[in-house]
């Protein structure tokens, strides 16, 4: 048996559909954001899949990913900055509860 | 042709991200969906190794196991008991996800499995190395990336600012 990329892009395909998943119907702030990771992560992995398959000689979806993983990481401090900020307003992070911006 | 501990290390990860992926968002309690994405993360680090990319792997690990998984556990705990569950899916929402997930994976896969470009074996490759990256990520020449450092290393100063501005008692 020979592992070719579809291998590796079929579990990836699988993790953003999860991620699609939990996106729509988690009511919780925060799993929302772990299925947010889980999409981030499953494109991180098709770049590499695609950089390691059909261009092994250059570095480009390597470094798309370094950057991504560094950008997902800013990203999630600041929402969960965000997080507990609403949560300290209004005692609750469900999303149907939220519905004033302002407090 | 692959050998047979290759095949059965790939087996294990391809149904580590499966499984826990599927469970991270299916679980009903958050701190354990947390820890589902923990193992999901370390199976992608693992897709990593396997490809020869060490160093992402490594940072994979750091980043993202070490770094934002202790993030997300302190956020659940400073805003939820432990023990607490989520309440019961509407039926509609689910079924709304459900039809989502499914036919994004109906036609997402049904383009890949028609490539036939994707069915080549792996090309031989040297792994790059500490100084191919340490040149790559510090040059200004083609396929140098001096520039997107410097421009994450001020998102990560404003990141932090932000954080601190954003969740600071007043």
């Amino acid at each position: 048996m020979e592992i070719t990329a579809i291998y590796y892009l079929i579990p990836a395909l699988i993790m953003f559909c999860c991620g699609v998943y939990g996106f729509i119907t988690r009511k919780n702030m925060i799993a929302i954001l772990i299925s947010l990771e889980l999409m981030l992560n499953a494109v991180d992995i098709n770049f590499v899949v695609f950089n390691r398959f059909l261009y092994p000689e250059q570095m480009e979806g390597m470094f798309f990913t370094l950057f991504a993983i560094a950008i997902a990481a800013a990203e999630t401090a600041v929402a969960i900055a965000i997080i507990i900020n609403i949560f300290r307003a209004a005692k609750n992070i469900d999303v149907r509860d939220l519905t004033k911006m302002k407090f | 042709m692959e050998s047979v501990g290759s095949i059965i290390m790939y087996v294990v990860v391809a149904l580590a991200i499966i499984v826990f992926s599927v469970l991270a968002v299916t679980t009903r309690k958050i701190l354990r969906a947390a820890t589902y994405l923990l193992f999901t993360l370390f199976a992608a680090a693992a897709v990593y190794f396997m490809l020869d990319y060490e160093f992402l792997g490594a940072v994979q690990i750091a980043v993202y196991a070490g770094g934002i998984v202790v993030l997300f556990v302190f956020a659940i705990l400073l805003t939820s008991k432990p023990g607490d569950k989520s309440e019961k899916l509407a039926s509609k929402s689910r079924t709304l996800g459900l039809v989502g997930a499914i036919a994004m994976a109906f036609v997402a896969g049904y383009s890949l499995i028609t490539r036939s470009m994707l069915l080549l074996p792996k090309p031989e490759m040297d792994a790059p190395t500490m100084q191919n990256i340490g040149e790559a990520m510090l040059g200004t020449g083609e396929g140098q990336y001096l520039l997107p450092f410097e421009a994450v290393s001020v998102l990560l100063l404003a990141c932090i600012i932000g954080g601190v501005v954003v969740a600071r008692k007043r």
